[in-house]
C-alpha cells in the first residue's frame, strides 16, 4: 500500500485533520465484546489479524509526516518530553537499530537503511532526512541516538529497564500522551506509574502483567490495545498542557458530539531489546471521530454499548464523565440491539457516505 | 522478526584445550546475525540421529559485533549429548540451527562497578561482559577460579584485558575472595557464574558480610521452563489422548490435536487459557493462578504448565 501522506493537517487550534475512509476501516478498534473491563489482554505482536494496522512492527499511517511535525513543536515549547537516564544508552541503540530496520523493512518505498560495519546511512524520504552515522558512536548523529529516532517515528515511545524483579521507566519520548506524564513517571516502577488506574490493581492485573513482561523474550514482541476519548482530534493531551484542553470538554454539545468527541485508541507494543535487555514500549495513538467510527455498522453499535455500560469509575479515570452521555445519545439510535459478532473485524469493506 | 529460530554456519572450530572447544558462528544467509547484549546465550538444536539436544552457550563475542557470533564449549566428562557432539561431529561449514538470543544474566546498568566471579569455563558470559564494560568505561573486577592445569587457557582467553582487573586463581585458592568482597565500593553488584558450590559459596560470603540481595547475580540457565517430563493429556469432550513430548507444550500438543483452545499471551499472564482439570495434578508454572486456586489442582493453564502424574484428564 502506498501511503498518502497529509503532511499540512494539525492537532491544535485548527484542527484540520481527517480520516480517509481507509484510515477509518484500518482503525484498531478495541473492543471485541459488548462489555468492557480491564484485563491481562496481551498477545503475541505478530503480523496479521482484524486490522492491517497490526501487519508490522511500528505501523505507519497517512497521519504520519503531520505527527511528526506536532511532535517537533511540542518539544520546541517542552523540551522535557524527551528524557533518557544515563544509564539506558544501549538502550537507546537498540530503539534506533530496531526502529530504523522495521521501518526500511515495512515501508522500502519511504526508508532505507545500508550499513557497512558500524558505518550506517539512513534515509528518510518523507521528512527529507539523510545522515551517515557510527552505530555505537552518540557524537555522529545530530541528536542523541533515542531523540534522533523517535522524532522520525510515529507514536509515543518509553524504556523500562529491568532489574530488581521490577521494570524502571527510565526513558521516553513522550508528546502524544493521554494525560500521563513522563517528567513526573520517570524512573518510577511498573506499580508506581501504574498507580492511578482504578479497579486493575485489585484484579491482579498489574501483578501477573508485570511477571509476563520480566520474562518477555527477545524476537517475541506482544502488543495490546488501550482506549479513552478525546475531544478534538488533539494529539498532546498532556497533565502539562490541561489548561489547554481540559476546557475542551465543555464544548460538547448534542449537535456537535459526533465531530467533537474521538475514540482515541493506543496501539500498544512491546519489544524486548537485544544490547541492553531493556524494554521498549511504542505507544501508537489512533484518532477517529465517533461519527465516522459509526459508519462502522458493528462498531457503531459496540461503542453505545461498551459506553453506555461502562462501570463509572473506569469513565472518571478516563476523564468521560461530562460527555459520555450526550455520546450515548449520539449512538443510540444507530443501535437496534441485535446481537453482535465477537471481535473486532469491521465487516464491511466500503463506508456509506458522510451524513 | 517472527522467526523463532536462525541457521548458523561454523565458520572455525578451534581447540583451546582438550576439553574446551572456541566455535565461531556466521548467519547462513550471508548477512548480520541477531544483536544480543552481555550475558546472552544462544541454545543450539543439534540433531543426532533422532534425538535432539538444546544445548545453551553463553555468547563469548563482543555484543556490538553483529559480523559472528562465538561460544565456547565445554566437553564434560561423560557426555552422550551436544557438547560431544559439538567436540567430535561439528565442523566448519556444517550449518546449526539455533534460538534466537536471550538473556537471563544481564548486566546491571546502574551499578558502580562490576564484580565477577567465575569458575572454569563459568567465564564464558563474563568474556561479552568485559568487552561491553571495556567500550562503556565502567570500572570492573574478575576473579577467576580454576585447575592449576587450565590456568594457561584461561589467561590467553583474558590477555586482552587489563591486567590489573584480572585476578585468575588457580588451584584451592577460594580464601582470596572474603578479602575481595569486603572491599568493594558501595554499588558494586557481585555476578557468579560457574559450578553450583562456587556460585553458593561466593553469594553465602557476600551475604554473610552484608551485601543486599539485589546485588547478587548468578547465572543460570533454569529460568526457562520450557519443557519437562512427558505425560498424556486426555481431553474429556474432544474424546482424545494426546501424548505431550517432553519439548512441547501442553498447548501445543492440544493444538497440533486440532483442538481449538483458547489462548492469548501464550507466558502463562493472561489467563485465556485456563481450562479446568478432571483428574490429574497440574504442575503450575503460570503467573495467573492464586495460591487457592493452585492447591485445587482443578485448574491448568495450558500454556506453560504440565503435569506431575503421568495423566492429566482436561475439560477440552
Amino acid at each position: 500500500m502506498t501511503l498518502q501522506f497529509k503532511p499540512d493537517e494539525t492537532f491544535r487550534n485548527d484542527f484540520v485533520y481527517a480520516n480517509s475512509d481507509e484510515a477509518v476501516l484500518r482503525f484498531p478498534f478495541p473492543f471485541p465484546e459488548d462489555a468492557y473491563m480491564y484485563a491481562v489482554n496481551i498477545e503475541p505482536h505478530v503480523p496479521g489479524g482484524p486490522s492491517p494496522a497490526y501487519d508490522n512492527p511500528f505501523d505507519l499511517d497517512e497521519h504520519y509526516v503531520a505527527e511528526c511535525r506536532e511532535r517537533a513543536k511540542v518539544l520546541e515549547q517542552d523540551p522535557g518530553r524527551c528524557k533518557v537516564l544515563p544509564h539506558m544508552m544501549a538502550a537507546q541503540w537498540d530503539t534506533l537499530e530496531l526502529i530504523m530496520e522495521s521501518y526500511a523493512a515495512a515501508y522500502p518505498e519511504h526508508f532505507a537503511l545500508t550499513r557497512d560495519g558500524t558505518l550506517w546511512t539512513w534515509e528518510n524520504r518523507p521528512l527529507g532526512i539523510r545522515d551517515t552515522f557510527t552505530f555505537g558512536d552518540a557524537s555522529t548523529l545530530p541528536l542523541p541516538p533515542f531523540e534522533y529516532i523517535t522524532r522520525q517515528a510515529q507514536g509515543d515511545f518509553t524504556l523500562q529497564d529491568q532489574r530488581d524483579d521490577n521494570l524502571f521507566i527510565d526513558g521516553g519520548m513522550v508528546t502524544t500522551q493521554a494525560d500521563w506524564s513522563l517528567d513526573f513517571d520517570v524512573g518510577m516502577t511498573f506499580h508506581q506509574w501504574h498507580g492511578p488506574v482504578p479497579l486493575a490493581h485489585q484484579k491482579g492485573v498489574f501483578d501477573r502483567a508485570l511477571k509476563f513482561l520480566l520474562r518477555l523474550q527477545y524476537g517475541r514482541p506482544v502488543r495490546r490495545l488501550n482506549w479513552t476519548m478525546t475531544i478534538n482530534p488533539r494529539l498532546d493531551t498532556s497533565p502539562e498542557n490541561y489548561p489547554s484542553w481540559g476546557p475542551d470538554r465543555t464544548t460538547v454539545t448534542p449537535d456537535n458530539v459526533g465531530r467533537k468527541v474521538h475514540l482515541r485508541v493506543e496501539l500498544q507494543s512491546l519489544f524486548r531489546l537485544p544490547r541492553s535487555n531493556a524494554i521498549l514500549f511504542g505507544i501508537r495513538c489512533y484518532l477517529c471521530s465517533i461519527e465516522d467510527l459509526a459508519r462502522v455498522e458493528i462498531w457503531g453499535k459496540r461503542l453505545h454499548r461498551v459506553l453506555r455500560d461502562l462501570h463509572p469509575d473506569i469513565a472518571d479515570y478516563k476523564g468521560l464523565t461530562r460527555f459520555r452521555a450526550d455520546a450515548v445519545r449520539f449512538l443510540a439510535p444507530l443501535d437496534d440491539g441485535a446481537p453482535l459478532p465477537a471481535g473486532t473485524a469491521p465487516g464491511q469493506s466500503v463506508l456509506p457516505a458522510k451524513g | 522478526m517472527s522467526a523463532r529460530t536462525m541457521p548458523l554456519r561454523v565458520a572455525a572450530a578451534e581447540p583451546l584445550s582438550p576439553r574446551l572447544k572456541a566455535f565461531t558462528l556466521v548467519a547462513a544467509d550471508g548477512g548480520l546475525v541477531h544483536p544480543s547484549g552481555p550475558g546472552a546465550h544462544l541454545r543450539l538444536l543439534l540433531r543426532n540421529g533422532a534425538a535432539v539436544h538444546r544445548n545453551a552457550y553463553s555468547i563469548v563475542s563482543s555484543p556490538d559485533d553483529r559480523s559472528h557470533v562465538s561460544i565456547i564449549v565445554r566437553r564434560t566428562r561423560d557426555s552422550k549429548g551436544g557438547s560431544a557432539l559439538l567436540h567430535e561431529a561439528v565442523k566448519p561449514g556444517d550449518v546449526i540451527e539455533a534460538g534466537l538470543p536471550a538473556n537471563l544474566f544481564p548486566v546491571v546498568r546502574t551499578a558502580r562497578k562490576h564484580l565477577m566471579v567465575s569458575g572454569g569455563i563459568g567465564i564464558t558470559p563474563f568474556l561479552a561482559y568485559i568487552a561491553a564494560f571495556q567500550a562503556a568505561g565502567t570500572p570492573w573486577e574478575l576473579h577467576h577460579f580454576c585447575r592449576i592445569e587450565e590456568r594457561a587457557v584461561f589467561e590467553a582467553l583474558l590477555a586482552h584485558a587489563p591486567a590489573g582487573r584480572v585476578h585468575i586463581h588457580a588451584g584451592n585458592a577460594f580464601g582470596v575472595l572474603a578479602d575481595r568482597l569486603a572491599r568493594q565500593p558501595l554499588g558494586t553488584h557481585l555476578y557468579s557464574c560457574g559450578p553450583a558450590l562456587l556460585m553458593e559459596a561466593g553469594q553465602e560470603l557476600a551475604r554473610s558480610l552484608g551485601w543486599p540481595k539485589a546485588r547478587l547475580h548468578s547465572e543460570s540457565f533454569g529460568g526457562a521452563a520450557e519443557g519437562g517430563a512427558p505425560f498424556i493429556a486426555v481431553l474429556r469432550r474432544s474424546n482424545l489422548e494426546i501424548e505431550v513430548g517432553p519439548q512441547t507444550s501442553l498447548l501445543d500438543a492440544i493444538e497440533a490435536a486440532g483442538v481449538d483452545a483458547p489462548c492469548l499471551c501464550r507466558g502463562g499472564a493472561c489467563g485465556q487459557c485456563v481450562v479446568e482439570v478432571a483428574e490429574g495434578e497440574p504442575e503450575h508454572r503460570d503467573h495467573f493462578l492464586d495460591d487457592d486456586e493452585r492447591a485445587s489442582n482443578r485448574l491448568i493453564m495450558t500454556c506453560v504448565s504440565r503435569a506431575r502424574t503421568p495423566r492429566l484428564v482436561l475439560d477440552l
